[in-house]
């Protein structure tokens, strides 16, 4: 089982370093093979959409390219990352001029896109590849005791017609799938599909805190230990702005935020040490005492 | 086929909070969530409050939250909701006022739309004679936002919307939201439209394109198909286009460019 790594831009690897070392560390426990895509470009985060959609999809299509090259399906580790590679792919699939004018500008680094290649979310990895028995036999630290809330990031759930869905039902509980595979208890709140808030940060960071506010809290207020992830990006805003969250709302909130490849590592026996909890804003103290640690 | 509805009741003269009121009926197996609202309250319960009008997902009246999604009532079939005779859950949409069980107070909805002045405003004075001709090629591009049939649909789950109205703020000054700023595209688009400047100068201001947080709601819950938020973005290209970028936003765009454009990497 072999895929071609993107592990994201800069969020990854400077914002939240954290995420790609345990995806790196759980991957290896599973053994699942990572090539990584070492030049692969910034996939525009939908922001550079926002200006220059044909740019963005060339760059996406030079990193589809890449993966071709390797002959491995693509896998990444980021909601946003995922939606924006998905939502590509879907353009050049449902309009051939569209590759056509894409690949033009590719043959001039002679690269080419076929419009074919897999595109996969981790997670998605895990429940449609790697499969859920197989996930719970390598679990050697079961999450029996600790109540975890989903937090999906928006663009791994929406627009649904760009991801799959409907060929791939499971996509759509994926997450809750792949934590309770790891013995937690899964909590449901209304908030689990919804905004994180981070594309506002610096543009309405009130709205983009009161986003944060709602979430955590909400979770919290439904028993949640912690809060899991398969986003870089929530994770910056879920966890680094929820202290100012706190204090827009006035209430204590502290609500610990994994990456959900740092909850796949405890539950895979890998050191706490390892995974990079001492760069979270929000302790995750609580949740590690549960664990026994 | 039986139906389980379990159906979100306000009535402001009870003096009451709200309550949710569970009905079981049979319906046929075609029947819409729209059809099994209009036989309780024909049969069941008179006092159930809701609107609708054409039936046929045309008039854009009867859109409400079922099952925590903003849908039209007439366009839902409840086999597809309830395949095997679940209980759907109707209530209001959200992000305005309810006025009566279903039905809501749209008045800041249609502030926010007569704030984007959806009217055309050719330049130059009028034409003595004649129609203003365009191209088929050149409305091509507008046909998607004009199949809006301003339902309210993407405006209900609207997230930035919710956040801003859950912070306390004025309704009328919160985020234009999507089907105001989907119509606002229709007129920049329009090659007969003569005020884009204006228009994209007032909507790069607090509480417009900017302030859209991305997240793709409106483009799921639109029965129509107007993907707004891909709107949004097109009128964030039309507005730096037109050199609209002093605010945050579009400075943020701009810088994030620049670096991808020099290194491939933020």
């Amino acid at each position: 089982m072999k895929y071609a790594f993107w592990p994201g831009c800069s969020v990854p690897r400077q914002g939240t370093p954290e995420l790609r070392i345990s995806a790196v560390a759980v991957c290896q426990k599973l053994g699942i093979e990572l090539e990584e895509l070492s030049y692969a470009p910034c996939t525009g985060s939908g922001i550079l959409q926002g200006k220059d959609l044909l740019l963005a999809d060339t760059l996406n299509a030079s990193t589809f390219a890449m993966a071709e090259v390797m002959e491995l399906p693509l896998m990444t580790i980021c909601s946003t990352c995922q939606g924006v590679l998905s939502q590509a792919n879907k353009r050049m699939r449902d309009k051939p001029g569209h590759l056509a004018q894409v690949n033009q500008t590719l043959s001039e680094q002679g690269m080419e896109y076929s419009g074919k290649l897999e595109v996969k979310h981790l997670v998605w990895v895990l429940v449609e590849d790697y499969g859920l028995d197989r996930l719970r036999a390598a679990v050697v630290r079961p999450l029996s005791n600790l109540r975890v809330a989903p937090f999906y990031g928006c663009y791994i759930v929406r627009p649904s017609a760009a991801l799959g869905f409907a060929e791939h039902p499971e996509r759509k509980d994926s997450l809750e799938r792949v934590i309770a595979a790891l013995g937690a208890e899964v909590v449901d709140f209304r908030g689990k599909t919804l905004c994180c808030g981070y594309p506002l940060v610096g543009v309405n960071d009130e709205t983009s805190a009161g986003m944060v506010g709602s979430h955590t809290s909400e979770a919290k207020e439904k028993g949640a230990d912690c809060m899991a992830t398969p986003c870089p990006l929530c994770h910056m805003n879920l966890d680094g702005v929820q202290p100012a969250a706190a204090e827009q709302r006035n209430e204590r909130i502290g609500l610990p935020i994994l990456h959900l490849t740092q909850l796949m590592g405890l539950a895979l026996g890998i050191e706490p040490a390892d995974l990079g909890f001492d760069r979270h804003a929000v302790s995750v103290r609580g949740v590690l005492a549960k664990m026994g640690y | 086929m039986q139906a389980r509805l379990r159906v979100r009741r306000f009535d402001p003269e009870s003096g009451g909070g709200a309550r949710y009121q569970s009905y079981a009926l049979e319906v046929p197996s075609y029947a819409t969530v729209l059809d099994t609202l209009l036989q309780i309250r024909d049969d069941l319960d008179g006092s159930l409050a809701l609107r609708c009008s054409c039936r046929s997902a045309i008039c854009g009246s009867c859109a409400m939250r079922i099952d925590g999604q903003a849908r039209l009532a007439c366009k839902t079939k409840v086999s597809a909701l309830a395949p095997n005779g679940e209980e759907i859950t109707v209530e209001p949409m959200g992000n305005m006022p309810v006025i009566k069980d279903l039905v809501t107070d749209m008045a800041s909805f249609w502030n926010k739309v007569k704030a984007i002045e959806p009217w055309l405003q050719p330049a130059g004075p009028p034409r003595s004679a004649g129609e203003y001709l365009v191209s088929q090629g050149a409305m091509r591009d507008l046909t998607q936002v004009m199949a809006c049939i301003m339902c309210g649909a993407c405006v209900s789950d609207c997230a930035t919307l919710e956040t801003e109205l859950g912070l306390g703020k004025d309704p009328d000054a919160t985020f234009l939201a999507p089907a105001a700023l989907a119509k606002a595209y229709r007129f920049v688009a329009d090659p007969r439209d003569g005020a884009d400047g204006e228009r994209l100068l007032a909507l790069s201001r607090a509480e417009g394109i900017w302030d859209c947080t991305r997240c793709n709601i409106c483009v799921e819950v639109c029965p129509k198909g107007v993907a707004p938020m891909d709107q949004i973005l097109a009128l964030r290209r039309k507005a730096i286009a037109a050199g609209y970028e002093e605010n945050l936003g579009a400075r943020h765009t701009l810088e994030f460019e620049k670096s991808v454009r020099e290194s491939s990497w933020l």
